[in-house]
């Protein structure tokens, strides 16, 4: 078994690669860099540069500053919002490369060359965003601190069914899965909503995709 | 304005914005994630540091020595602020355990440092270097516990908390069917998706915290008497909250230990509470446990009704009263309702969401159903044999305002199909899924509380709204701006709305699902004060024209709003003693059906409904919004939601949101919620109540009979976990 391509592969992989399929990993810069030695006093600092609404950013960042921080506090795109820190609420999703991720679970070096879409890359008050319309029609928030990551998580997961990335909640499993009420609410279960605002949010989710919640 | 009598015709009577479904005029800031939250605002002030908060490693003792020489070396750090450096700050009037200061520890994660540097990586990293040596002390951790030895809390009137009519222990005796039974509620966490957070800035003397707060003016009377400091000189600005439930009525740690630090650094200090901390170092729903017992006649009419509650907490003091809502439900002519709070050593308990209420219904609402299972009647016919007839039981001089909890019931069982239910437990199956209906009645209060606002025309056209209101989530955005466009006659777009604010008009803050009905009324009364001042200005009477389309009309003359040029007003809105006679209430009808697989005893909640009588809705889309969002939180408390107690060491074990488990997307179903066309001319000029609380206030219990109608299982211990029955399910196969 051990000698098995698909059994060498590390857990951060497959977490990195995610479930659209294994792609190959590279060391970034900034994780070369935080090996090496430096005075007490300043911080592990590296470089790295991604990409976040199609705008180049190059950063020299302490290497323990996550993605989310890089956004908020380096970046002062402030929509994507820190509910806990710890991968626990979803309010911190963002979308990378194509993929939702919990912004608060991955160093902010880790993403060389990366390309991010933030709540803001999405759309803007006077330029919404289909998802971010339907989320106003369908009064899908309350306080609005979880809507920029629940939008991004929308946004994302429809596009993971549409590739045909499979859930808990498929009766069959090797079927191309449909953005069924079940389908968007076991999708979206990352994304906390203390508000409740569960049942509107899939009605918004569910006009986008053009089904019913 | 004083509303000193119920309210007659008025121009709402013919509203044209207020009542109508209207989109949060946030919307678009909220939703492209513009809206700035306490924490994230880099633009208010320059040079911001980064605190980062220590928490107490023990729940109660006394502090032997912190060395922080380490954390104070570190990279970065700017300094650090210590509880053995610092002298009590002590606890607000509003608060139950001390916030910061001294060797003191009266909970775990009580906050006992402040670590500030110049970013948060670099805070963080210094706050573990922070060496400190406790003394343990023993302390009182366990309700069941305390529960023979509590005292009777204290009522409002400051005299023991209980409350007898006629003669209930004859009564209950003499009653041919008796129900004697004992609720367990759990310890709840708000859990709000925003961390408690605050930005503070010293400019010599004065003060400013860009914070994450509820109730400004409290807040603010607060912080004063924490740095015992002139509250003149103190600016509160909070015009976003991702979210309070109650959990941000009082200034937290975040305030206190941002202006501090603040302080001794000498610069602008941002804090958010880690959430790991929040649940022990913030405010909780104490747990509760209630003993009801119930006499009741053949034919079902109740004779006598007991509610005993016994809740625990820091001080001894305000615990959560579960039998809160008994003396206005069920006619019994024989009662008793006894509140007893022990003194416990757990996180301070504090108010959440419908507090009292919420666990109430919990336990009353089940007991209802019990009853009725044992008379062999419909426990909607059984409500409604037993609702109270004008007033309130046992107090003549109380009568209701506008109570239609008959209709509510009614109207729900047509609405979700009620008579589908078998009365008979476990009869109701499909495949592996035993399928259960339940119902319950909900009650909480209808308060109204004094509210100002300043009203402005800018003389371009628009109407600036000014408050220190603030809209944690429940849409005070949008109804005030409702309720200033249809005062004033102009567009839902020529309105603009700023809250939050201490330096604007004081409010009622959003607390105890007064803020709607309230802050509605004192933008009213404003308005009025500005469309006299029109008048003043352009020579007629403000009170007797009309304005609409942005023009006024005063018989054959009309004037454009324009032409007032520049102009202000405040007032406020005050209640007056004849709501004495009165009792204010809010009414709901809720309903559930759950599935129980009949293997693993996991329930799926497959619909739920509630029907509501709250007057007047000022925004039907926004209220709608805060009901199936209490219901979904009254969900997690039926089945899920509980702050575990370590009873050896005194402090809640699952404190973040992967152990403390509230509601997700796949827990919860499509919604229904009903409002009926209800008017209460006794609340407000508007005749409009909250329905945030409401919303929270029987749900629980329709999910708790729904159930048992399901499994025929009865659990009177929350959450209704699936070990809590799953040896006792109908047998399969």
């Amino acid at each position: 078994m051990r000698d098995h391509p698909d059994y060498s592969l590390s857990r951060r992989d497959i977490l990195v690669s995610g479930a659209a399929g294994i792609a190959a990993t590279s060391m970034t810069e900034g994780a070369a860099v935080a090996g090496t030695s430096r005075p007490p006093d300043a911080p592990p600092a590296a470089a790295v540069a991604f990409k976040v609404n199609g705008k180049a950013r190059k950063l020299s960042l302490d290497t323990r500053t996550t993605l989310l921080d890089a956004l908020r506090e380096h970046l002062k795109l402030t929509g994507t919002k820190k509910g806990c820190d710890h991968g626990q609420c979803g309010a911190c999703t963002v979308i990378v490369n194509g993929q939702r991720i919990n912004s608060c679970l991955s160093l902010a070096v880790q993403h060389e060359g990366d390309a991010i879409v933030t709540i803001e890359g999405l759309g803007t008050p006077d330029k919404l965003h289909p998802m971010q319309a339907a989320f106003i029609r369908h009064d899908g928030y309350q306080c609005g601190y979880c809507t920029p990551g629940q939008i991004c998580s929308a946004v994302a997961m429809l596009d993971e069914i549409a590739r045909g990335v499979p859930s808990h909640a498929q009766v069959d499993i090797t079927a191309n899965p449909e953005a069924t009420s079940g389908e968007i609410r076991e999708r979206m279960s990352g994304n906390l909503c203390r508000c409740g605002a569960y049942s509107n949010i899939a009605e918004a989710v569910a006009e986008i995709a053009g089904s019913r919640a | 304005m004083e509303f000193n009598a119920p309210a007659g015709p008025n121009l709402f009577d013919k509203a044209r914005i207020v009542g109508k479904p209207t989109p949060r005029i946030e919307g678009p800031l909220k939703t492209t994630g513009t809206a700035p939250y306490a924490y994230e605002r880099h633009d208010v002030v320059p040079d911001q540091a980064y605190g980062y908060i220590v928490g107490s490693a023990i729940a109660k003792g006394r502090i032997l020595s912190m060395d922080s020489a380490q954390a104070q070396a570190a990279p970065g750090v700017l300094g650090i602020v210590t509880a053995l450096g610092t002298p009590p700050v002590g606890k607000p009037a509003t608060n139950n355990a001390p916030l910061f200061g001294g060797p003191d520890v009266a909970h775990y994660h009580q906050a006992i440092a402040c670590v500030v540097a110049e970013t948060f990586e670099q805070a963080r990293a210094a706050a573990g270097l922070i060496r400190t040596r406790y003394e343990r002390a023993g302390g009182r951790h366990d309700l069941e516990a305390l529960v023979p030895g509590a005292p009777l809390a204290k009522g409002r009137d400051g005299r023991p908390d209980q409350r007898a009519i006629g003669d209930f222990a004859a009564a209950f005796a003499a009653a041919p069917v008796k129900l004697d039974a004992t609720y367990h509620t759990s310890d709840e966490s708000h859990a709000m998706m925003e961390p408690h957070a605050t930005i503070a800035a010293w400019q010599g003397d004065r003060l400013t915290l860009w914070t994450s707060n509820q109730m400004i003016a409290w807040s603010k009377a607060a912080m004063a008497e924490v740095l015992a400091m002139d509250p003149a000189k103190i600016r509160l600005d909070s015009p976003y909250v991702g979210g309070g439930f109650g959990g941000k009525l009082f200034v937290r740690a975040d305030a206190v230990l941002a202006a501090l630090a603040a302080r001794k650094v000498g610069r602008p200090v941002k804090v958010a509470l880690q959430r790991p901390l929040m649940p022990n170092n913030t405010t909780h729903r104490p747990a509760t446990i209630q003993r009801i017992r119930i006499g009741a006649e053949k034919d079902g009419r109740i004779v006598a009704i007991a509610h005993e509650n016994w809740s625990g907490n820091i001080g001894g003091e305000d615990g959560e009263n579960g039998s809160a809502q008994t003396a206005r439900m069920y006619a019994a002519p024989n009662r008793l309702t006894a509140n007893y709070t022990a003194q416990i050593d757990l996180p301070e308990g504090n108010a959440m969401r419908a507090p009292g209420e919420a666990p109430g219904h919990l336990a009353l609402e089940v007991a209802i159903d019990e009853l009725a299972d044992r008379l062999g009647i419909d426990p909607i016919a059984l409500r409604i044999l037993n609702e109270p007839q004008s007033q309130v039981p046992g107090m003549p001089e109380r009568r209701f305002s506008d109570r239609n909890l008959v209709r509510c019931l009614r109207e729900g069982a047509d609405r979700f199909d009620w008579a589908r239910r078998q009365a008979r437990p476990g009869q109701m199956r499909e495949r592996q899924w035993l399928i259960g209906m339940g119902v319950a009645a909900g009650y909480r209060g209808g308060p109204a509380t004094r509210s100002a606002a300043r009203v402005r025309l800018d003389g371009k056209g628009g109407l600036v709204v000014e408050t220190d209101m603030t809209d944690i989530g429940t849409g005070s955005y949008t109804i005030i701006a409702q309720t200033a466009a249809e005062t004033m006659g102009v567009p839902l777009a020529a309105v603009s709305v700023v809250l939050g604010d201490s330096d604007h008009p004081v409010s009622s803050g959003s607390g105890g699902q007064w803020g709607a009905a309230s802050a509605t009324a004192g933008v009213y009364a404003a308005c009025v004060s500005l469309r006299r001042k029109i008048g003043e200005r352009l020579g007629f009477d403000g009170d007797a024209a009309t304005f609409a389309d942005g023009r006024i009309a005063l018989g054959k003359r009309t004037l454009s709003l324009g032409d007032a040029g520049i102009l202000s007003a405040e007032d406020s809105i005050s209640f007056g003693p004849f709501k004495r006679e009165y009792d204010v209430g809010t009414y709901a009808g809720h309903f559930a059906e759950v599935a129980v697989h009949a293997y693993t005893g996991e329930t799926r909640i497959r619909r739920m409904l509630a029907v509501c009588d709250a007057g007047r809705i000022l925004n039907p889309l926004s209220a709608r919004s805060q009901v199936i969002g209490a219901m979904v939180m009254a969900a997690g408390a039926a089945l899920m939601e509980e702050l575990a107690v370590d009873k050896r060491f005194g402090f809640f074990v699952n404190h973040d949101l992967a152990g403390y488990e509230v509601p997700v997307h796949a827990d919860i179903p499509h919604q229904e919620c009903i409002f009926l066309d209800t008017l209460d001319p006794v609340i407000s000029p508007l005749k409009a109540k909250g329905v945030g609380e409401l919303g929270i206030c029987g749900p629980g219990a329709a999910i708790a009979n729904a159930v048992y109608n399901a499994t025929g299982i009865r659990v009177r211990d929350y959450p209704l976990t699936l070990d809590k029955y799953l040896d006792r399910l109908p047998a399969v196969g």
